[in-house]
């Protein structure tokens, strides 16, 4: 009897070690992704393995990585945010527009507000958009869905209106005025690291400490995991719910200003389907559709994935059909071991 | 674990259940062996179900009796052992295979779609089709006959989530039935049941049996199972540690070998002054939220004073559960007050009231008590987060201290506070939902049939920790269908019935005048 079970044991014990090799290689898979991304490309091109190189490309990814990280939180509720990439070009187009001087007729002035009151005023337009967001969610139960895609055309049809249609493109301020500075945020460097990318990287710890270390972090877990049991543990379902969507519009409203400031132009077509990248970068850092689930190491992960792979795809010149081929590809992989990670814990 | 395998190989019983494989034993275990991580939930069980008769599961929270059944009903497969059925080893690699062998199993937790019907509930799956597609008709006619079979007055159309837990559980039941199965495993199928409604089901398992359907049974409800039982076996830590046939047992018996020694649930706590009244309900109307012309909850009036336990009997439906979501602020009332220590607190929030004080424990832990996606502790710190939040951050070492004490004080069986929620055995998960607001040091404590599914010696260690805290000055409002638990924990015992309290009896009444006072005995 006592050798069967002792062989019982081992049968026990060796299908449970393969399994965690498994394991790490489907919880890690985004950051093994990512190197296996790095080292293809190297291989491919020689510009891809340069300082310089990686730093371009993180520019890149601070903006769709903005998003995300907006996009994380609402995800984290359960939500989906697909107003984004409107709030960007809105905030891009009012930025803009804040630059060129604020014709008061009635008094017959014009202000130019400075470059922090330009600043302040466009957050707090993406945080009013994402207000509109989260009160239609949260009171009016309206579905997140519909709710954000109501906003995505009101945002993008205001942004049209401001402008026209057209772009400003007069964004680098007069000395004589004192609104210099604009192009701070697209162009310059911090020890040789582009400030978008600094931004980004503090926005993302900002929201990695939110989530880990207050209590509003596990609300957020919380209600999205179980809103009625949150409720009923005395978690304000509604008001994390309305913030969640406040702060993804100003995340929203700060990329949009990184990236006008890159651009020096502010177009009101700006961030057309970037809401589709970040969804897409939220999820392959393994957040789950349906909520609670989710971090923002892989959220941070996940954007680099889609940015330094379209990236590399255009260093070593394929053509940009192709790129959205292969982004498409990676986003159903991702959500393929997503579904085998959650779906395997259920049981 | 040495010791287990020690009492394993010792007891007599394990060989006696090998050589009792005859023809008449129909599905068997042999050596199954479960690992998960690191934790054993089987070791080496042997386990006969015997063709047209049932035989109870016993075991404590934890013991390992839903992995059993799940592996035998083939939801998950073991780390080692075989399966044999009708004397052939067999494998099956999805449930689905184990039902078209003609094994169906109710699972502990619901598994039913709360956005169909009922009708499609039942027919999930394996719906009847004929030339033109489902045949919704014929569904709607085999689902009424089948709620007639259960004397439930449920229209087949009625969608799911309108109804009440212990509904849900007998669609849960229905359609099990359905599957005309030949062997029929019942995972705690009667925890949300009223009285009557499991006399009901007992009906049913007895026509069910005349049938030759063999029926595997897991309740802690030890009296009840005790009355429809052929065969008894006890699971311990894994291990099976005792059988014997109907004759040999008693509820003695079964309790010995599930925890080792001999107890009773004890009397309500006394030698202590009970203080002022904490809770006062004051005529509460609550009409009925789907838009009935009657009130679920019916000018109702209430005190409970502090260090005071009251319990809540009626049957299910009678308004219990509508009262205390009330109270706990997430149904609004019509018309009534509510006053926590004299102060009116129907303005508050449910977080507001939890701050002054005033904790629910949910009925419905999946629903309404878990969030599935956290950890274990998480859970257990989801109602007290204020409590370990230094300024602005949550602090580490404080919020493991809690957790630590929480697990300890309600005996969560779990590797560790990192565990997830859905690792933990049912009934451990029911003891993460009162460790919750336990935790949350209220001054009133509403239960609402908190022992759902949790074992003998888990809830005498509920009742002593209320006990103790009621001493301490907690009020505790307790709502059950179980008579035998008001008798053994409430100063005063308060009957509900239609929204109204029919009755209210103090502690030393008999069962029969509780259970006439609910309107169900009648027809006994
Ligand atoms: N998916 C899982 N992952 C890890 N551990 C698990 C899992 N399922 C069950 N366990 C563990 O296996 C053991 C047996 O659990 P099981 O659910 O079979 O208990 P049970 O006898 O049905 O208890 P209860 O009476 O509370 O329902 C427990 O220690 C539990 O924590
Ligand atoms: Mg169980």
């Amino acid at each position: 009897m006592s050798a069967q079970q002792e062989q019982t044991l081992n049968k026990a014990t060796s299908p449970a070690k393969k399994v965690d090799i498994g394991r790490l290689l489907l919880e890690g898979r985004a950051f093994f992704a990512l190197i296996a991304i790095i080292v293809f490309f190297s291989f491919m091109s020689p510009n891809y393995f340069t300082v310089n190189n990686f730093l371009i490309m993180s520019s890149h990814v601070a903006i769709y990585g903005l998003l995300a990280m907006g996009m994380l939180l609402v995800i984290l509720n359960g939500g989906i945010d697909l107003s984004v990439g409107s709030t960007l070009g809105l905030s891009g187009v009012f930025a803009g527009f804040l630059m060129q001087g604020v014709n008061i007729q009635a008094l017959g002035i014009t202000l130019y507000p400075s470059l922090w009151v330009v600043v302040v005023l466009t957050c707090a337009l993406g945080a009013f958009v994402g207000l509109v967001n989260g009160v239609l969610i949260a009171r009016f139960n309206v579905p997140a869905f519909v709710a954000t895609l109501g906003t995505l055309y009101v945002a993008r049809g205001a942004a049209l209106l401001m402008t026209n249609g057209l772009t400003f493109n007069k964004l680098e301020g007069d000395p004589s005025l004192g609104n210099t500075g604009f192009d701070w945020l697209g162009f310059n460097r911090i020890a040789n690291i582009p400030i978008s990318v600094i931004i980004f990287i503090v926005v993302t710890l900002l929201c990695g400490i939110m989530l880990s270390r207050t209590a509003f972090g596990r609300w957020l877990y919380a209600s999205g995991g179980n809103e009625q049991a949150a409720d009923l543990s005395g978690v304000p379902i509604k008001r994390v719910k309305i913030t969640v969507y406040v702060l993804s519009g100003i995340c929203a409203a700060i990329a949009g200003l990184v990236l006008s400031s890159q651009l020096t132009s502010a177009g009101p077509t700006a961030g057309t389907t970037y809401e589709l990248t970040a969804i897409a970068a939220v999820v392959i850092g393994g957040a789950a559709l349906t909520g609670g689930r989710g971090n923002v190491q892989g959220t941070l992960l996940g954007a680099l994935v889609i940015g330094y792979l379209s990236d590399g795809l255009v260093i070593i010149g394929v053509s940009s059909y192709w790129q959205t081929v292969f982004t498409g590809s990676v986003i159903v992989l991702a959500v393929l071991l997503n579904s085998l990670q959650y779906g395997k814990k259920g049981k | 674990m040495t010791v287990s395998m020690m009492q394993a190989s010792t007891n007599g019983n394990n060989q006696a259940t090998a050589k009792t494989a005859t023809n008449d034993v129909v599905l068997a275990a042999r050596h199954i062996t479960k690992t998960f991580g690191n934790t054993q939930a089987l070791k080496a069980v042997n386990f006969d179900i015997y063709k047209g008769q049932v035989t109870t599961l016993f075991g404590e929270n934890g013991a390992g009796k839903s992995t059993l059944m799940k592996i035998l009903s083939g939801v998950i497969s073991p780390t080692s052992g075989d399966i044999l059925l009708d004397g052939k080893a067999i494998h099956f690699n999805s449930a689905a295979e184990a039902r078209a062998q003609g094994i169906s199993i109710i699972h502990q937790e619901l598994s039913l779609a709360p956005n169909l019907n009922v009708r499609d509930n039942i027919f999930m799956g394996r719906e009847i089709t004929n030339s033109k597609g489902v045949d919704y008709a014929e569904e709607e006619r085999q689902a009424k006959a089948l709620m007639e079979e259960l004397q439930e007055s449920i229209d087949p159309l009625t969608p799911l989530e309108e109804l009440r837990l212990g509904q849900q559980q007998i669609i849960e039941i229905a359609r099990a039935i359905s599957q005309k199965s030949r062997i029929l495993i019942m995972d705690e199928p009667t925890s949300a049941l009223s009285a009557t409604e499991v006399e009901v089901l007992f009906k049913v398992i007895n026509d069910l049996k005349k049938r030759g359907v063999s029926i595997v049974y897991i309740s802690h409800h030890l009296e009840e199972a005790l009355q429809i039982t052929d065969h008894a076996v006890v699971l311990r830590d894994g291990t099976m540690t005792a059988y014997a046939p109907r004759k040999d047992i008693d509820l003695e018996w079964i309790v010995r070998h599930m925890v080792g020694e001999n107890f009773d649930l004890g009397s309500p706590p006394t030698g202590y002054e009970m203080g002022n009244t904490a809770l006062e309900v004051d005529s509460l109307v609550i009409h009925d939220p789907k838009g009935g012309a009657f009130n679920v909850v019916d000018h109702l009036s209430l005190k409970v004073r502090e260090g005071e336990i009251v319990c809540i009997y009626g049957l299910m439906g009678a308004g219990r559960s509508e009262f205390m979501e009330c109270a706990a602020g997430r149904l609004k009332a019509d018309s009534g007050r509510i006053l926590l220590k004299d102060e009116e607190i129907s303005s508050l929030s449910i977080a507001d009231r939890i701050a002054a004080g005033l904790a629910l424990v949910p009925e419905d832990r999946q629903k309404d008590g878990l969030v599935q996606t956290m950890s274990v502790g998480q859970n257990l710190s989801l109602a007290s987060i204020g409590e370990f939040t230094r300024r602005f951050f949550t602090s580490n070492k404080a919020e493991t201290h809690l957790i630590n004490q929480s697990i300890k004080d309600v005996t969560v069986k779990t590797d560790s506070g990192d565990a997830p929620i859905g690792s933990l055995s049912g009934g451990n998960q029911q003891k993460v939902v009162i460790g919750k607001m336990l935790a949350t040091h209220p001054n009133v404590l509403l239960l609402d049939e908190p022992s759902r599914g949790i074992d003998i010696g888990a809830k005498a260690e509920v009742f002593r920790l209320l006990a103790e805290r009621a001493k301490q000055g907690l009020a505790v409002v307790y709502s059950t269908s179980e008579v035998a638990e008001c008798l053994s924990i409430a100063h005063r015992i308060i009957v509900m019935n239609k929204g109204k309290i029919a009755a209210e009896f103090n502690a030393n009444v008999s069962k029969e005048k509780i259970m006439a006072a609910s309107g169900e005995a009648i027809k006994d």
